[in-house]
């Protein structure tokens, strides 16, 4: 058996290598292009046992922390500091770190690995938590960014995304590839390959699907996609045009555009297609639908002449006008907690993500880019990921939600663009 | 035995996915990590896994030469548009009557319109401009006899461009609507 499966394994690998050459280059890459204006000093100290491990977890819990604009890394040198040892506290803060954590990686038996970290505030020199986790030895990139995502939680009293995933579409030449990929882009895979456009991807709210369109039909139908499994249902199919799929926040139904009945209007339907029923009615274009969770539907209208963003109660009701600056502002995503929205609005012949106060009505426009689309929050309302353009090419971008942490994620051949930010994982 | 044929599927998964479509994923598997703190046991179901599909597309062939003799102008199938307008322009007139004209003289060919736009702005909001030059050639069909139950028009916004250039000239030729008979959709 054992020597059939060597054969096996030698045999696919020989097939596999130049596809996977060639597949290197799909890979996203990160880089920050912005940082917060005051960055808490920190020190992740490297763990006792680590250097077990194929890659050390705590260069993923570095990189996560110094990426999302809000840490400053302090080195403390390459000797590990155990979870149990009592912690040189003089010497963190000789390095001027505030605060810093620990740990250690010890076999647990079948070949998997037990983390023990812990994490103190060096100036108060008491501990702020701790956790364990088991994992096998190649899930150090998954524990890395949860224990990130433990800190990031302990030090700013918000839950981390470093554990999220995100959706994009990838364009290399004909081929479009609807690829997930962990938020910092590692560890890409392809859920949808087309020889016909894909956009508008929208992540259901517990995570294991995608509502998408694809044009492999010769026009745009809603596909509803379980990432997990492969499947796929039609959501809309009907004469005319699907497209714009928007969940609703208890994931049973979904906001989308049809033309059935003449223009571009709201509809929402099942899941699994059945149930349509209309949400508004206009004599223009309405389209890009999203859900707040306090019970709003945000969309795109031009009822007033120019595309401007309007709100509908979800449970129906009359609409109001969202935004009054400028003659085009398009592609609405309300935060997670409902106060503000992000959109694009174009300034001078420039479309840039626009962040909206929906309590003050103040507009700050977050970007400095020219060709920006499909803006979305991460689950925590800290950062908005965006498509734009750099040197002609599609990129994937992210900018704090006050402008000041940016970040880029591209491939090194091809365009990026339609990224949707997935929830909080629910294991 | 068990673990090794579950550690082979496994990696046949993997290796496949890699040799279809899946970039590389750093020795990184996808099984979700336990959590012995909070006492969370692994669910069986795998939620990070992503399984790769091919969505095929529909390529087929018309059963009437005419459409595709270069010397009949039933082979040109293009109504281009001005910038931010939905109006057909009187050039493209003579065109839409004889695909009228085709139409009605055969009941029961189907057309698949496609109205695109250009790149600039908002995907969607440009997939609902589309539509309206899809429409627009539409109405003007039926206005000229063709039945309703022929025609379907849908938009491919600005995803289907017939020139990739941030220029002009690029861009009015993708400002259009595309009649398709069956067999082509």
């Amino acid at each position: 058996m054992t020597q059939r499966i060597l054969t096996f394994l030698r045999s696919t690998a020989t097939v596999c290598a130049l596809a996977l050459a060639s597949l290197a280059q799909a890979q996203l890459s990160i880089e920050i292009t912005g940082a917060g204006a005051n960055r808490m000093p920190v020190a992740i100290a490297s763990f006792e046992g680590e250097n077990a491990l194929p890659r050390a977890v705590t260069d993923v819990v570095r990189a996560d922390l110094e990426r999302s604009g809000l840490f400053k890394m302090v080195e403390l040198g390459p000797s590990p500091m155990g979870a149990d040892a009592p912690p040189d506290f003089g010497r963190v803060r000789s390095r001027g770190a505030d605060a810093f954590a620990v740990g250690t990686v010890a076999p647990s038996g079948s070949g998997r690995y037990q983390v023990q970290f812990r994490l103190f505030d060096a100036a108060k020199q008491v501990s702020l938590g701790s956790q364990a986790m088991v994992m096998a030895p190649n899930q150090y990139r998954t524990t890395g960014h949860r224990i990130a995502d433990f800190i990031y939680e302990k030090l700013t009293g918000e839950p981390g995304v470093f554990s999220t995933r995100i959706a994009y579409v990838l364009k290399s030449g004909p081929r479009y590839e609807l690829q997930i990929a962990d938020a910092d882009g590692s560890n890409a895979q392809t859920a949808l390959a087309s020889k016909e456009p894909i956009i508008s991807p929208a992540w259901s709210p517990d995570g294991t699907r995608l509502a998408y369109v694809s044009f492999e039909a010769k026009k745009p139908v809603v596909y509803v996609h379980s990432l997990a499994t492969g499947q796929r249902n039609v959501a809309a199919n009907f004469k005319g045009s699907n497209s714009a799929p928007a969940w609703s926040p208890d994931g049973r139904r979904l906001a989308v555009v049809l033309t059935k009945d003449g223009q571009s209007q709201l509809y929402s339907v099942n899941a699994d297609g059945s149930g349509v029923q209309r949400l508004a009615s206009s004599s223009g274009i309405d389209t890009e639908p999203a859900w707040s969770t306090d019970g709003w539907i945000y969309f795109t209208s031009d009822r007033g002449g120019s595309p401007q963003i309007y709100r509908v109660p979800a449970g129906g009701g009359d609409a109001q006008r969202v935004s009054f600056e400028g003659g085009y502002n398009v592609s609405p995503r309300p935060s997670p907690d409902g106060k503000s929205l992000v959109y694009v609005s174009r300034n001078g012949g420039r479309f840039q993500v626009t962040m909206l106060d929906l309590g003050s009505r103040q507009t700050q426009i977050l970007t400095d880019s020219a060709k920006d689309e499909s803006p979305s929050f991460a689950p925590n309302g800290r950062m908005v990921l965006y498509a734009t353009e750099v040197g002609g090419r599609g990129v994937l971008a992210a900018v704090s939600s006050d402008g000041r942490v940016k970040q880029r994620l591209s491939v090194q051949s091809g365009d990026v663009r339609e990224p949707a930010w997935g929830p909080q994982p629910r294991n | 035995m068990k673990y090794i044929r579950v550690a082979l599927s496994l990696i046949t998964v993997g290796l496949l996915a890699a040799c279809t479509s899946s970039p590389p994923t750093d020795g990184q598997s996808a099984v979700a990590v336990e959590d012995r703190s909070s006492g969370a046991a692994s669910s069986g179901v795998d939620n990070s896994r992503v399984v790769p599909v091919d969505a095929g597309s529909a390529d087929g062939k018309s059963a009437y030469p005419e459409l595709k003799d270069p010397k009949s102008v039933l082979s040109k199938r293009s109504v281009l548009f001005d910038y931010d307008s939905y109006v057909i322009k009187d050039q493209y007139r003579s065109l839409v009557e004889a695909h009228a004209k085709f139409l009605t003289s055969h009941p029961n060919v189907k057309m698949l319109i496609q109205g695109n736009t250009d790149e600039r702005g908002s995907r969607e909001y440009n997939l609902a401009l589309g539509q309206k030059r899809a429409d627009a050639v539409k109405k003007a069909l039926t206005l000229l006899g063709v039945s309703e139950g022929q025609l379907e028009s849908v938009s491919l916004g600005e995803e289907k461009p017939s020139c990739g250039d941030a220029s002009e000239s690029c861009w009015s030729a993708n400002r259009r609507g595309d009649m398709l008979y069956s067999g082509e959709f």
